[in-house]
Parts: structure tokens; sequence; C-alpha cells
């Protein structure tokens, strides 16, 4: 949780460093399963210094998520793979208890990364727990002037999406993983450093190469870890959020800017139960209420930084009327006429948004902030390239977006499969799945 | 009358790249046209990176001394088609005492000047590196299938003996071998196999591999058999294929597979390697291509057929010259590829 915490705050350095440290302790909870799948891996190991196929830094749900779904593959379940995050947590089971409060941190899937996760078989431990579908959305702004509805039916879909909590998205990929034949190594430590050198391939040849001398010929990356462990992988995947530390090892640039605007998440109690996820866009930015299930929504509302702190810091039953004050009349007037769009651009789109048509709904009034507030900053942040020699980006490290479309994990997600079927075709392919170049042409095919 | 057709010319094979020039002329934009020139160009050395897998020189038609090894891969040669009388003497003679294998030592020193670079994948056998997955993937169901293996393991090939004849730096054999198959890799250029031995030893997957230089013919002296023999992009530079066929099938156990892949002798064929290539755009000297070499498919399942290896199936490979990739088609007119199963 702490780490889910961590990757939520990722931006936010005192915060979650903070947590990072703490939550990085001594219990080292380490798995070494060898089946006989892999005939090579751990096998030209030498000393204390193990290889491995695949070292993804950073089990976040993303992180977490490549794996659960290598596991998942025929052709790549037979891969010995470690997984670098200093979460205590990752390492066992994961059980989160009923009748939890929901946690403030908490993404919204899109039916395509439904369905991946329902691929991996990750949906069904999903279903257990809680989360919230919904089919409706509503978008307006203060002015007044219009506002827009959407419905699941326009597009012949039962949903629009589903909320989920970070820590269940997690902790259902894990199970997945730890369910699995996968060959699978946490290493609770961070990354310090990494090396790589160019494939040198045709001096000083050994009889039987080992591990030391495969990295001297460039066909492994070292990998050392905070705990003094070295670790050496065929392919480094950064999954360490915006702030990835294997991006910046592996020298990939980014291109970015931060928004100067800070966001404010919490959880939320209604009278009612919400099945509408609504977003309206305010002066300083836009306030968003999804549902999460029960009666209870998620706030994820930007703001400047220091009205945000004002917000933070404010009583409970004042940001409570903040809120509802932003849902509703604050600002600005409801929007009176239904919404034009339909009409003026009915000839170009074909009139298929019946939705478009109906009438403006206000929010369901909030009762009770059931979370703390917690403020995080925003920043967009985009990596010139997601693949360099034996490194490959997934998620935050290779893209960081503004939370305002929902889009930051979905896009994360589409990663993790994009990469697992690239490594299954390269590994049907016979590819040195290490040649992440390689790996990206296949992908495109 | 395939012994007429067989006398190759190894520069021949840049044929292959010309495909995309087929495409070129459909898109004729000038805006587009310097952007396909570069990919073109690029995909040209695919020509070379082919031609150092060949083991089966026979340069019967050309002078003994006018290739220059120091040459840059780029800089083919226009083959000079003077045939004394002498030359055709003395390849008379040579043929005929080297059913083993005659090479060209010219051809085989300008291709070990270039084997340093196989294994670059961003280096000028890049094209080769793109090309390779396309074929692998044809190599894989195929064989899947004929073998009865899991085509959704990791190492479906796993207790299979593959020899790919013309083996070059080895990229098709490493990944056979990591498709768990035993694999022999032969090549005449001893540079080649001593680079192919060197990089596979790198990795402990591939490490198991057999490289020999050495030649079909020898092989099937020596009594050796696969499961299954593949001789990609070999046939149009050996010097009679009706031979060549007869060894892969001596190499092929009883209901065996054998794949090859050559260049189609056809139109299109001609027109995108010669007209367009050596005469519109003059990336080439005019006379590099020897179109009559190539063998049609009627041919080469003819031949095949006499060897008794029935053709089973036949893919093509085209070049999209917009997204630089080469795909698996029906289209079999330019360049193609044949898997057939030897006869009990």
């Amino acid at each position: 949780m702490n780490r889910v915490l961590a990757r939520q705050l990722r931006t936010n350095v005192c915060g979650s460093k903070h947590i990072f440290q703490r939550a990085c302790s001594t219990h080292v909870t380490r798995k070494v399963s060898s089946t006989a799948g892999s005939n090579e891996s751990n096998a030209n190991s030498t000393g204390d210094s193990p290889q491995h196929d695949i070292a993804i830094v950073g089990g976040g749900m993303v992180g977490i998520a490549l794996a659960a779904s290598l596991a998942s593959k025929p052709l790549t379940k037979h891969l010995n793979v470690a997984i670098i995050d200093n979460n205590p947590l990752l390492g066992r089971k994961n059980i989160i208890e009923k009748g939890h409060l929901p946690d403030p941190r908490v993404s919204t899937v899109t039916p395509a990364t439904i369905s991946f996760l329902k691929d991996i078989g990750a949906w069904k431990y999903i279903e257990e727990q809680r989360h919230a579908y919904f089919d409706k959305m509503q978008v307006w702004d203060y002015t007044g002037l219009g506002y827009t509805r959407y419905n699941a039916k326009d597009v012949d879909q039962d949903i629009l999406g589903c909320v989920v909590e970070n820590k269940v998205l997690q902790s259902s990929q894990l199970s997945c993983v730890q369910e699995s034949d996968l060959q699978k190594t946490i290493y609770p430590a961070r990354l310090n450093s990494m090396d790589m050198l160019p494939s040198s391939s045709l001096t000083g040849l050994g009889e039987v190469p080992s591990t030391a001398d495969l990295f001297m010929r460039g066909r492994l990356a070292k990998l050392e870890l905070s705990d003094g462990n070295n670790v050496y992988a065929k392919l480094v995947v950064g999954a360490d959020g915006s702030k990835s530390r294997v991006r910046e090892l592996a020298g990939i640039k980014t291109t970015g800017w931060n928004y100067s605007q800070n966001a404010i998440i919490c959880t939320v109690e209604h009278t009612v139960e919400n099945f509408t996820a609504w977003q309206r866009f305010l002066p300083n930015g836009p306030i968003a209420l999804l549902p999460v299930g029960d009666k209870f929504s998620n706030i994820v509302w930007t703001m400047d930084p220091t009205e945000a702190s004002d917000r933070r810091s404010m009583s409970e039953d004042d940001f409570i009327k903040a809120v509802n004050d932003a849902l509703d009349y604050g600002y600005g007037p409801h929007p009176e006429i239904t919404s034009s769009g339909g009409s003026s651009l009915s000839w170009l789109t074909g009139d298929v948004n019946i939705s478009a048509k109906e009438r403006f709904e206000t929010p369901p009034k909030v009762v009770k902030l059931s979370s703390e507030r917690m403020m995080f900053p925003l920043s967009l942040r985009h990596a010139k390239d997601y693949v360099s020699n034996r490194v490959a980006l997934v998620g935050d490290s290779a893209h960081t977006v503004h939370p305002l479309a929902g889009q930051g994990v979905n896009l994360g997600f589409a990663d993790a499969s994009a990469l697992s079927r690239a490594i299954a075709e390269g590994i049907a392919l016979g590819t040195d799945i290490g040649e992440v170049r390689m790996l990206a042409w296949i992908l495109t095919l | 009358t395939f012994s007429a057709s067989a006398a190759k010319n190894p520069t021949s094979l840049t044929a292959v790249c010309y495909t995309p020039t087929r495409h070129l002329f459909l898109i004729i934009s000038q805006s587009l046209l310097m952007n396909q020139m570069q990919r073109i160009l690029s995909a040209r050395r695919l020509s070379h990176s082919i031609i150092p897998q060949s083991c089966f020189l026979h340069r019967r038609w050309f002078a003994t001394s006018e290739t220059d090894a120091s040459s840059p891969p780029l800089m083919l040669r226009r083959p000079q088609k003077i045939q004394t009388l002498e030359d055709k003497a003395s390849n008379k003679s040579r043929s005929t005492a080297s059913t083993t294998s005659s090479l060209n030592e010219q051809e085989l020193a300008k291709f070990s000047a270039i084997a340093d670079t196989w294994w670059h994948s961003e280096g000028p056998f890049k094209p080769l590196h793109l090309m390779n997955p396309t074929r692998l993937a044809f190599i894989r169901s195929t064989l899947c299938r004929h073998f009865s293996k899991d085509p959704s393991s990791a190492r479906p090939f796993e207790g299979l003996r593959l020899i790919d004849v013309g083996c070059g730096g080895g990229l098709l054999s490493e990944p056979l071998a990591r498709m768990g198959a035993t694999v022999t890799g032969i090549d005449a250029v001893d540079k080649n196999v001593k680079i192919a031995r060197l990089h596979a030893d790198m990795d402990p997957m591939t490490s198991k591999i057999e490289y020999q230089c050495t030649t079909a013919e020898k092989l099937v002296d020596e009594g050796r058999t696969f499961d299954a023999v593949l001789a990609l992009e070999v046939i149009e530079h050996v010097a009679n294929p009706a031979e060549f066929c007869n060894s892969l099938s001596a190499l092929t156990i009883p209901n065996g597979a054998t794949i090859l892949s050559t260049i189609n002798r056809s139109m299109r064929a001609y027109a995108s390697a010669i007209v367009a290539a050596e005469y519109i755009l003059q990336w080439l000297p005019k006379g590099t291509h020897e179109w009559s070499s190539f063998l049609t498919t009627e041919e080469l399942t003819m031949i095949l057929q006499r060897a008794s290896i029935d053709v089973k199936e036949m893919a093509g490979f085209v070049y999209n010259p917009i997204t630089g990739r080469w795909l698996l088609s029906d289209d079999i007119s330019v360049n193609f590829i044949a898997y057939g199963t030897k006869k009990e």
C-alpha cells in the first residue's frame, strides 16, 4: 500500500521519498524457483550474480501487469523474471480486508484495459473486490454555456469504464503472478546503477561463457541494487514511474513540462449510490467525481498550488462545502440550454450521440469526507525513445500525462500488453529478447 | 537445360531488393520520391547481405581476376560477360572436377571483407535482419505443422536436427537453435563460419550449434542426414540447381522437410530488378543482373520433384517501401520460399 501511495505521489518528492524510506525494509522475500522450462537461466551464474531473462524495475501496477501478462502466455511463461522494488508487501499475498473504506488512489480503467486484465486472468480477482462500473458521463463547465453527456448505450456498450482502487489492481495482478509458473524473483531493493556494454562480439572468447563473460560481451545488462546485490538480465524494463531511474541510467531524454497545477484526491461519501462519472471544468482546472462503489465517490480536483494547499488544510466541513459548491452553482450557473453540439454538427456526426440531448443533471451531494486529502503536482513528461540497448520503458516512465482524461495507467497497461506480445513474438521467432529494437520492429508487424 | 541457365552470377541476387521499385512506380509522387529512394537504397544492401550466404559460387562466366576484395559492398562490379574458349575449357574441367563444390575465390575474399558486419543489426545488413523474422515465421509455422509440434511452445523444434545450408553469419541458425533445434550450419566461406561460431558462443542457447566450413555435397559424402534441410537464398548461386537439389534431398531423411527460398524469373522481377534498377534509376551498372539465371516457381518445383521432394507450399516475400518491412504474401512473383517433403 505504501508503494502504491508512493507511485501515486511519485512527483511529490518530499512525500514519496519519505514513504519510500519507510517502506524499504530489510525483510527479504526471495523466491527462486527453477523448473526445467528454462535451461539456461541461473545455469551460468558465477558466484552471487543471478542471471534473468527480464528484470522489471518497479513493481507497481504496470510492472506487475507486465509480469502477469508474461506469465499468462504459453511462449513467455517459462521466462525467468526479476522484479526489483523496495515495497515489502510485494512478496506476500496481498489480502485486502472487505469493508475497508475506499482508498483515494484509484484508476479509471477503460474497456480495453478490462479486456487485457481478463486475458491475463486478473479481472476475476478484481471482481471479488470493490469496483464500480459506470455507464454515464457528464462533462460541463463553469460558464454555464453548455454540457455534454455520454451513455454507453450510444455505442452499444454496457459500460464506459470501471473505477478500481490501485491497490486492488496491483494485488489482483500479483495474485496472477504468484499463482503462475513464471520463475520470479523479487528483489526488495532500489536500483542504484545499470551497466551494459556495447555488443563487442568477437574478442576474448571463453569456452563456456560465464555471466560476467556475457556481460562483457554486451549480452547482459548488469544492475546494481541498493542492497548490494548484482542482478544480470537480457532485458531491463523500466516500470519505475515518471522519475524513472532506468530511463535516467539509460540516458533516454524526455520532453515535457510541469503544469502549474496540483491535484487533490480523496474519497467522499454520498447518501445515494453514484453511477455516473462527473467532470466540471472550473477556472483553475477540472474537478472530477468518480463512482468507486457503494455510496462512495472519488474526487480528483485540479487547481493552482496555493489554492490546493488551502483546500487541503481547510476543515473537513469547509472542504465538503467547497466540493459541493464546485460541482453545483459555484463559479457560475448551471447550463440552461440543452447541448447544441448535436444539432449544429449533426450533419457531420450522423446524430448518433442520443445522450447529448439528455437533460443536464446535478451530481449527488457529498455528505462526508472518507479519507485524507492527498495532493500531488501534475506534469507532462514524454520519453524521446521507449527503447534503447537492452532497455524498454513502460507506463509513466515512458509517458506521464495529466489525469484529466483518466488515460495514464491505461496507457501503461497497453504498454505492458504490447511489450509482452513483442517478447512472445520475439521468442517465437528465436530472437534474443534483449534485442529490443528487433522487438519493437516485430511489434509493428 | 538447367545447366545453361545455371551459370550464376552471384550479383544477380541484388534483384531481391528491387521489389520496392515496383511500388515506387505505383507511387509516382515527387514528394515521396526522395524518401523512397532512401529506403530502397538501404533495402538494396540486402542483396549484399545475402551474397555471403551463398556457399556455392560458381562464376564460370566471369574472368577470374575481376573481383576486388576491398571494394565496398555497395559497389557491385559489373560482370564481364566475355567468355573465352579457355575460360570455357577451364570451367568445364573445374566443374567436372568439382561436383563437391568449386568456389570462386575472389567472391570468397569479398565476402570475408564484409563478414565482420554480419551481426550489426543497424549496420549494412539491417535489411536482412529485418527480413529474417518474416522468413522465420514461415519456417516455424511450416515445420511445426510438418513435425506436429506445438507452435505455442517456446522451443517447438526440440529434438529436431536441422541444417542451414549457406548459414553465413548464423542469422538463421541462431534463431532456429533458440527454438530448440539441434542446428548444423554450413558455409563455404571460412570467415563466415568463424564469425557464426564466435557469435553463437556468446549465448548459451546458441552455443551448441555445429558450424562447419563445408558444402552440402561433402556432407552427403559423409552420409549425414537431417530432419529438415534449409537453403535460403542459395540456389541462385549454385552452378547446377538440379545437382544441388539432389544434395539437399540426400541430406533430408525420408518424410523430412526441405525449405528453399530464391527469386522468381518473372516479368515483375525483370521489371523491378533490371529495367528499373539498372536502366531507369541506374542504381546498378547495366548488366548486373542475369535475369535468365533465376528459377521460376515451376522450374524449382520440377527439379525438386526430380530430386524426390514434393513441394507442398509456397509463399512470397513482399517488401513494403512505405513501412520498410517484409511481409509474407501470396504474391510469389518476385521473392518466394518453398517448403517440400522428401518422399519415402
